[in-house]
Order: structure tokens, then sequence, then C-alpha cells
């Protein structure tokens, strides 16, 4: 008994080193050919290369779907970063929302700083029907809060999916737009005043 | 040569006339939009129009395609081959040496087929180039340039015409109606292949974006632009056959080596450096993905 517990600690410990070796010290070729094929221009430094860890299963896992106990340790992780408003409101103006919606510009290396980020959410959801140009990577938003009900628990998830998208689906193609630092919390707050206000066009 | 390229103005202008029309449509089809932003009460009106708006957005599909045909009958593109052409027939550089004796795998100074044939290994580099970077080679090597002063202005604009757009639309052209046939029997080329398709999968920047975000599933868009799935070989055949492009948003024909490096911008990346050996392995995963497609470019684009 005791034998077996000691080759099974050995072998994860092994297991574990091995992992290290093929990670921490010499990066593989095809990483630094990656590398190096960028120059930082402007707000676009080479960083943005590099990878958290949801980032680094999420590229292991494109084509083939992530196992359900990666994905769970990745929303567990990403759950954790999200810090809600601290005033407990998650609808600001659906107006302000809708241009946002509409924005694609931010944090390209053409894009001013100093300006505020759009959040481009029409470039991958249909949301306004009066908007036809929308793309059809991400669901049809059209009706959120109509079809879901405007509850306070939905409000809150539709803050917390946009500011952290990791932390509800692991691997989706959304940005992560609150812990990336995209869009700011008023931001953010009027998005899901899009999505939730029985005003909204999105709800009509 | 001028006489040859009036015929092609006089379409192009056309060309530019119809676009005007159609985005004239367009505009017009999409105008609720911004208003919804702007007038929320005119934008509730409009949501009680009984066009469902899946119908609305067929119609606009079927206006950009008839706008992509009335396109198609004249392409400026010519204007970038005639003055590629010349520029490859003519003696430049410190070397006083034109492309003639420049090997694009075919053996020295063969354009026809050349380009469905890259990237590909070459001996005299030790490198898999793809066309650009090929150019490149050649222009220090034959033409005597620096390999600094052959790199600079990869991209033209209005009032400054990059030299290596117009090689690129020349040389491409010259294999119009060529089947793809990019190899992978050289060990580099099969490594190449592979940091592609690794740098295709990557997921990054403050978007975590990939290049497979977009174009790694089916039938999918970004606002009213279809997606071609690069990674299945008859949409990554029907993507990759139509560029270079004339870009009538721009008035520039753009080469690969420009759409992988605006890909990058819009993915949030930093600047892809033109023709680093990262920018032809990703053309190497893309070009090879595309094999048996009938080459077709320089093609116009909106």
């Amino acid at each position: 008994m005791k034998t077996t517990y000691l080759m099974a600690t050995l072998a994860l410990v092994a297991a574990t080193s091995a992992q290290a070796q093929t990670k921490a010290p010499a990066p593989d070729r095809a990483t630094e050919v990656m590398k190096a094929a960028f120059k930082e221009r402007g707000q676009a430094k080479l960083d943005r290369l590099n990878q958290d860890k949801a980032m680094e299963l999420c590229t292991k896992y494109t084509v083939t779907p992530i196992p359900r106990k990666l994905a769970a340790e990745i929303e567990a992780e990403n759950v954790k970063t999200i810090p809600f408003p601290a005033d407990g409101k998650y609808l600001g103006d659906w107006k302000a929302g809708e241009r946002i919606a509409q924005s694609g510009v931010g944090m390209q290396f053409t894009d001013n700083p100093a300006n505020p980020s759009g959040a481009n959410c029409y470039a991958c959801h249909k949301l306004a029907p009066q908007e036809l140009s929308y793309g059809t990577i991400g669901s049809s938003l059209y009706q959120f809060g109509k079809l879901r009900g405007y509850s306070p628990d939905i409000a809150k998830y539709a803050y917390g999916k946009i500011y952290n998208s990791q932390a509800y689906a692991a691997c989706s193609n959304m940005p992560r737009f609150g812990h990336n630092k995209i869009l700011t919390e008023t931001q953010i707050k009027d998005l899901v005043a899009l999505l939730m206000d029985p005003e909204s066009p999105v709800n009509k | 040569m001028y006489r040859t390229i009036k015929p092609t103005a006089v379409k192009w202008l056309a060309a530019v006339a119809a676009f005007g029309l159609i985005a004239a449509g367009t505009a017009g089809a999409q105008a609720p939009a911004p208003k919804a932003a702007a007038k929320p009460a005119a934008a509730s009106k409009a949501v009680a129009a009984p066009v469902t708006p899946a119908k609305s957005t067929d119609a606009t599909v079927r206006e950009i395609e008839k706008y992509r045909e009335a396109l198609a009958d004249g392409n400026p593109a010519d204007l970038w081959e005639a003055r590629g052409e010349d520029l490859w027939k003519q003696k430049r550089g410190p070397k006083n040496a034109s492309f003639e004796k420049c090997d694009l795998g075919l053996g020295e100074g063969v354009v026809k087929g050349a380009y469905a044939k890259l990237p590909r290994y070459f001996e005299d580099t030790d490198r898999v180039q793809d066309l650009e970077s090929r150019l490149v080679t050649c222009m220090v090597m034959l033409q005597g340039f620096k390999y600094d002063q052959a790199k600079r202005a990869p991209f033209g604009s209005a009032e400054n015409k990059s030299n290596m757009e117009a090689l690129v639309a020349y040389v491409t052209a010259n294999s119009r109606g060529a089947k793809m046939n990019v190899s992978l029997s050289h060990a580099k080329e099969k490594e190449a292949y592979a940091i592609g398709k690794k740098m295709f999968f990557h997921r990054g920047g403050p978007h975590d974006f990939s290049c497979a975000t977009c174009h790694a599933q089916d039938n999918i868009r970004i606002r009213l632009q279809d997606l071609p799935n690069l990674t299945k070989q008859e949409p990554a055949q029907r993507a990759y056959t139509s560029w270079p492009a004339y870009r009538v948003s721009q008035g520039e024909l753009r080469s690969f080596q420009w759409r992988l490096f605006d890909c990058f911008r819009q993915q949030r990346f930093p600047e892809l450096d033109f023709t680093s050996e990262g920018s032809v392995a990703l053309t190497t995963y893309l070009a090879r993905n595309a094999n048996g497609g009938i080459f077709n470019a320089p093609a116009i684009k909106r």
C-alpha cells in the first residue's frame, strides 16, 4: 500500500517536472518564429502574444472541444476576476450602449489609446432588428431581456458575461471586455441596458 | 504603355460609379441603425415595420453579390500589373539589373505559373519563401539594394505607390488559371506549414482572438461579410485564389502579405513584420490548404 502510494507520488512528480521542462526553459522553435514575426507598434506591444492559462488551453482546444474538467477550471478561475458593480446597479443607458455596440474601434495599433473603445457587438451578434448588418459568429441577442425576463439575476449574468466571457463558457470566442480593460464599468452597464432595458430596441 | 492602359481606366471609372450607386443603396438599407443610437423614438417606430430582418439581410446580401459582379467587369488591378511588368523588365538598383534573372522557383525569369507553387523552399537562401520575400531577395542579390531598402514601403497609398505591390500584381497575374500546387516535400516546407498552423490557432491580444476565431467555422459572417473556413479545402481555395486584390475602398492593390498584416491589426496583435519567417509560414499553411484550387487573381473586392 505504502509502496503504491510512493510510486504514484513519484510518477506524479515525474509527470509534473516533464511538463515543466517542455514549458518553461526553451520555448519551441515555432513559438520563437511566431514572436519574431511581430514588432511592437503604438499601443500594441509584444506582450500581446503572451497567453494566460485559459488562452493557452483554448488555443490547444480550438478544433476539439475542451474537456469538461478543464473548462470548469477556466470558468472557476475567471469568475473570480469579476468585480460586480459596488452600487449593485447593472443597467446604464441603452442609447449609449447601442453606440458602443456599433463601434469597432479600440486597441488596434492604428487607434488612439486616449479614445474609448467600442465593443463591436454587431460584428458577431444580432441585436436591434433595425441593424441589418450583423454577424453570426455569436448567437442572436435579439429580445435578450424579453425572452429571459427582466430579473436582477439575468442583468448580473449579462454584466459578468460581458466583463469576462470565459467565466461562463470556457473558450468562448468572445473577448473579456472588462477583464482585459477594453471597456469601463460604465460602458458595460450601458451594454447591459441595451440587452435588458424593456425600452431598448433589442427587446421590442 | 499608356495606350494599353486607357480602356482599362475607363472601365475603372465605370466600376467606381457602380460602387457609388450600390454603396448608397446599402447605406439606405442600414440607415435605421445609427438612428437607433441617436433617436430612440424613431427607432422604436421602425421596429414595428413588417419586414423581417432575416429577409432584409438576404436582400442586402444579394445586393452585395450584384455589386461584386458589377465590379468584376473592370478591374483597375490591370494598372498595377502593367506597372509591375515595367518594373520587372527595367534595369534598377546599384547593380543596374532587371528581375529577368530572378528565380521564383521555376528557373531564372520564369513568371508563368510561379505563384501557384509558392511559398516553397529555395536552396540559395536555404529558406522557405513566399513571393514577396523572394522579390526582396532578388532586389538584394541581383539589383544590389540594401535589405532595408528592398523591404521599405511594401504597401502603397495614393501619394506613395508601392513598387512591391505592382510587382506582386504582375507576377500573380501570370498564374491566373494555374492550379495551386504548394509542395511540402522539403523538411523546411513541412516545418513552415506546422509553424503557420500554430500561428493560425494562437489566441492572444486584449481580445483573445486568433485567426481561427473567424476562420475555422463554416457559414459564419462578420457583419455582412462571409468568413471562409480556412481550415477546409474548398473555402480555403476560394479565399486564397482571390488574393492579391484591388480594394475599391482603398484604391490600392493589396498583396497577400497585406491581407495578413491587416488581419493581425484587427486581431489587435502587434504589427506583422513584412516577409518575416512567421508571415511566410502562415502563408504556407493557408496556400497549402488551398491546393487544387484554380488561381484567379488579382481580383477585385469592395
